[in-house]
């Protein structure tokens, strides 16, 4: 089977465990994310004709909320919390040196390799282990720009070795 | 799974009976606890849960599941992974009962010793406790941090396996929805709860009885309970902690509300943020509906009730009362114009009482222990307890709840231990970007935490985030990063708030960057003015507050960066690069590629920089072949 039809097939089973219920469109996107990893405009299609409604509001819902990526993103995800704590404890220093390393610039915050995304997220509720990262969902307290490259570096070691 | 009878009404007494003993017994037995909150969990608190129960496995000592049954064979210990003791700063941490142990810092390989030295030998571990000026403390309840706090609302975070149903009816869970169902009309509850003063602990204030009793006098078949546990506000963290740490206290409140008001479903929005927060819930709710005090006809009432989980996705304006309904209805998170308010046409056009997780944690304390215990606590205006979360440049960060009323002094002096590294305290920014800030006036200081004192001052209780900032914080720039949030975070639907924030943080920028006039300064506070009359929602309308806050308590650095053109603490000089003159070969690169001309030095001879000429390009750091140029570090 092609790609492109497994990933609709998938879709509409996500669909499905709602009951195709539109009031559940939030966490239809939330599985469908977590699935693919974003939300590809084929998946919104597919969502929309599912429930009914218009690809429209579908799109109006993904692009409202700050979770939903419509762009494809890199194996690993790099949060970095700039939330009030973090930020008084220092956290942008952490960002920029990512960014740096990771060598991103203008909008762009996936690596060339693929590897990982950069994001930034409002605030982990770590706020007593400022400042924090997450990679993939798991916290990582009290960093500094060197400790978070030094994880990075890593994960891209143990990347390397797998190939 | 394990098929159970619905519980009743004496089936129910039965149960709490026996859990009731079983808590007793074990209460003589030996307890180790672990902090499962986010914070310790971060710090690797599983890793010592596995180790303490390898640790135990390898010695043959056998742990009770659960508490302590009559019907159990004698064993040595419980093992409990527990919610959030509120020290985060101090984290992971591990609590061992009866003796009231407290052990910080704890790692993954200290737990033989932990097993072998005080489990077994009843010996403290002088290395694992917390000290102070010298003293130890290994009680938790002597400790400072501890011993200003009131813990009602948390007082079972952290002493209760928060997945353990039984543990929760032993300590007089379920006990005030009882007496809710069998023993109170929806009108005694209404009144009960608006005579014990009970305010929202989400921010405004609004008495929560006020609330559901409008909620209840609505005409309407359906009618639903929501609880907001959407804490967008960046540095706070009580409405976590409390969903993670006793999550049945949340369902049960949002069962004495639906009661009270005639409702038969409940949502609970929680930020997609939380993960751990909708697992122990969705847990929590699954356990309820196994033991029958959740759905049809609850322990023969004729009552039905049901509870839904909803994650948010990650919008901050969500946690307006109309936006976060709207998002439970799949829709766009925006606000809608009031009135008509949510009681009357709240989830699905329907009446809604939509409460803050902390407040419905509080409701069945007060159907329990009554009115008067109750108003005993905290001031005449603000009764009860408030949850903290105190973060920033403190030293003792992490969770605290104190009686309402409680000064700042107290707070970050006397529970949070002071400023960090000696340095002086400035500012505490009360209720994140939709809060103000307090100074360190005296005035300010002794001023009491509640509802009405706060809004005297232009600040407000918000969520419950402090965070505390000190002398090395400016405060131009901590009104520029509060807008930028609000900015980002501003819904677009009503141009104040869309544009008006988007010119303020312009002007911030503006004068953060020493670029700004002082004609911008009055820009700002009519812009300030503007947004908060007209914007729609409470997000726009408290958006502004933090910018008017510090241009009245911190105008002179408002001034520094618009007159002076120069900011003493974001203009500070760096320190510049150094040579190391042990791995510097004299190869002179650095030199050429110095554009400042600020490298000396000959051949094959160590070079020097020179810092008058400096000015922190990087260019040498980066050119060095052998690494021996370090850039200065971030003071």
């Amino acid at each position: 089977m092609k790609k492109e039809n497994r990933q609709a097939d998938a879709v509409r089973r996500i669909v499905d465990s709602y009951d195709c219920q539109q009031s559940n469109l939030i966490a239809i996107l939330q599985d469908v994310q977590n699935e693919f990893k974003y939300l590809s405009e084929e998946a919104l299609v597919t969502i929309a004709e599912k429930l009914g409604v218009s690809t429209a509001k579908v799109y109006s819902v993904a692009t409202f909320y700050e979770n939903f990526s419509l762009e494809a993103k890199g194996k690993h995800i790099i949060r970095i919390c700039t939330g009030t704590a973090c930020h008084v404890r220092k956290s942008q220093p952490i960002y920029d040196t990512i960014r740096e390393y990771l060598a991103l610039s203008g909008k762009r915050r996936t690596s060339d390799d693929g590897l990982f995304t950069l994001e930034t997220v409002a605030c982990l509720g770590a706020c007593g282990l400022a400042p924090v990262m997450t990679i993939d969902g798991e916290v990582h307290p009290k960093m500094t720009p060197e400790d978070a490259v030094a994880l990075l570096e890593d994960i891209r070691k143990k990347e390397d070795a797998a190939v | 799974m394990r098929r159970r009878n619905k519980l009743t009404r004496d089936t129910f007494h039965v149960f709490q009976a026996n859990a009731k003993n079983a808590l007793r017994q074990s209460g003589q037995v030996t307890s180790v606890l672990i902090c499962a909150g986010t914070g310790c969990i971060a710090g690797g608190a599983l890793n010592i849960y596995e180790n303490i129960k390898a640790e135990c496995a390898k010695r043959g000592l056998a742990v009770y599941v659960g508490l302590k049954h009559d019907s159990d064979e004698e064993k040595s210990l419980h093992i409990k992974m527990s919610g959030c003791h509120g020290f985060c700063e101090m984290g992971p941490l591990v609590h061992i009962e009866p003796m009231g142990v407290m052990y910080i810092h704890v790692k993954p390989e200290d737990c033989h010793e932990i097993i072998e030295k005080t489990v077994i030998g009843g010996e403290i571990i002088d290395r694992l406790v917390y000290k102070l000026d010298g003293v130890a403390y290994p009680r938790q309840e002597d400790i400072p941090f501890y011993k200003k706090q009131h813990r009602v609302v948390l007082a079972n975070c952290g002493r209760s396996d928060a997945e353990d149903i039984e543990e929760y009816v032993a300590k007089d869970g379920y006990a005030a929805f009882e007496k809710a169902l069998f023993e109170m009309t929806d009108e005694e509850i209404c009144r009960a709860i608006t005579d014990s003063g009970l305010r929202g602990r989400g921010g405004g204030g609004f008495p929560a009885g006020r609330k559901w009793d409008g909620a209840r006098k609505q005409k309407a078949d359906v009618k639903y309970i929501v609880c907001n546990g959407d804490e967008g506000d960046p540095g706070a963290f009580m409405d976590r902690s409390v969903m993670e740490g006793n999550p049945h206290s949340v369902l049960e409140g949002m069962m004495i509300a639906g009661r009270a008001v005639g409702s038969h479903e409940g949502y609970i929005y929680v930020r997609a943020e939380y993960p751990l927060a909708v697992s122990r819930l969705k847990a929590a709710i699954a356990l309820a509906e196994e033991y029958g005090f959740l759905g049809e006809n609850i322990m023969g009432s004729g009552f039905s009730f049901h509870i839904h989980v909803n994650r948010g996705a990650g919008a901050f304006v969500c946690g307006e009362g109309s936006a976060l309904t709207a998002s439970i209805e799949g829709k766009r998170g925006m606000p809608r114009v009031k009135p008509p308010r949510t009681i009357e046409h709240g989830l699905w056009g329907q009446p809604t009482v939509l409460n803050n997780v902390e407040t419905f944690a509080n409701v069945p304390l007060i159907i329990r222990n009554g009115v008067d215990w109750y108003r005993s606590i905290g001031t005449k205006t603000s009764p009860g307890t408030k949850a903290f979360a105190l973060t920033g440049n403190v030293v003792n960060t992490g969770l605290i709840e104190v009686p309402m009323g409680t000064t700042v002094r107290e707070v970050i002096f006397d529970i949070g231990g002071g400023i960090r590294n000696g340095k002086a305290f400035k500012a505490v920014q009360i209720g994140g970007p939709s809060g103000g800030c307090c100074c360190a006036s005296e005035e300010h200081l002794n001023l009491p935490l509640d509802f009405d004192s706060l809004k005297g001052i232009g600040a407000m209780i918000g969520s419950g985030g402090l965070v505390v900032m000190d002398e090395d914080t400016c405060m131009v720039e901590t009104a520029r990063f509060f807008m930028e949030f609000t900015q980002k975070e501003s819904c677009g639907k009503c141009v104040p708030c869309r544009e008006g924030t988007k010119r303020m943080l312009e002007i911030l920028n503006r004068i953060v960057a020493n670029e700004g006039t002082l004609e911008d300064l009055d820009l700002l506070e009519e812009l300030a003015d503007t947004i908060t009359n007209t914007a729609l929602c409470g997000l726009g309308q408290s958006a502004c507050k933090p910018v008017q806050s510090t241009l009245k308590y911190f105008r002179n650095e408002y001034l520094r960066h618009v007159v002076d053109h120069h900011c003493p603490i974001c203009n500070r000089e760096k320190p510049h690069p150094v040579i190391d003159g042990e791995k510097c070969k004299g190869c002179g690169k650095c030199r050429k590629n110095c554009p400042m001309e600020a490298i000396s030095g000959t051949v094959k001879q160590p070079h020097t920089i020179d810092p008058a000429k400096c000015v922190n390009c990087g260019a040498c750091v980066a050119n060095c072949p052998f690494g021996a140029i370090a850039a200065a570090k971030e003071g």
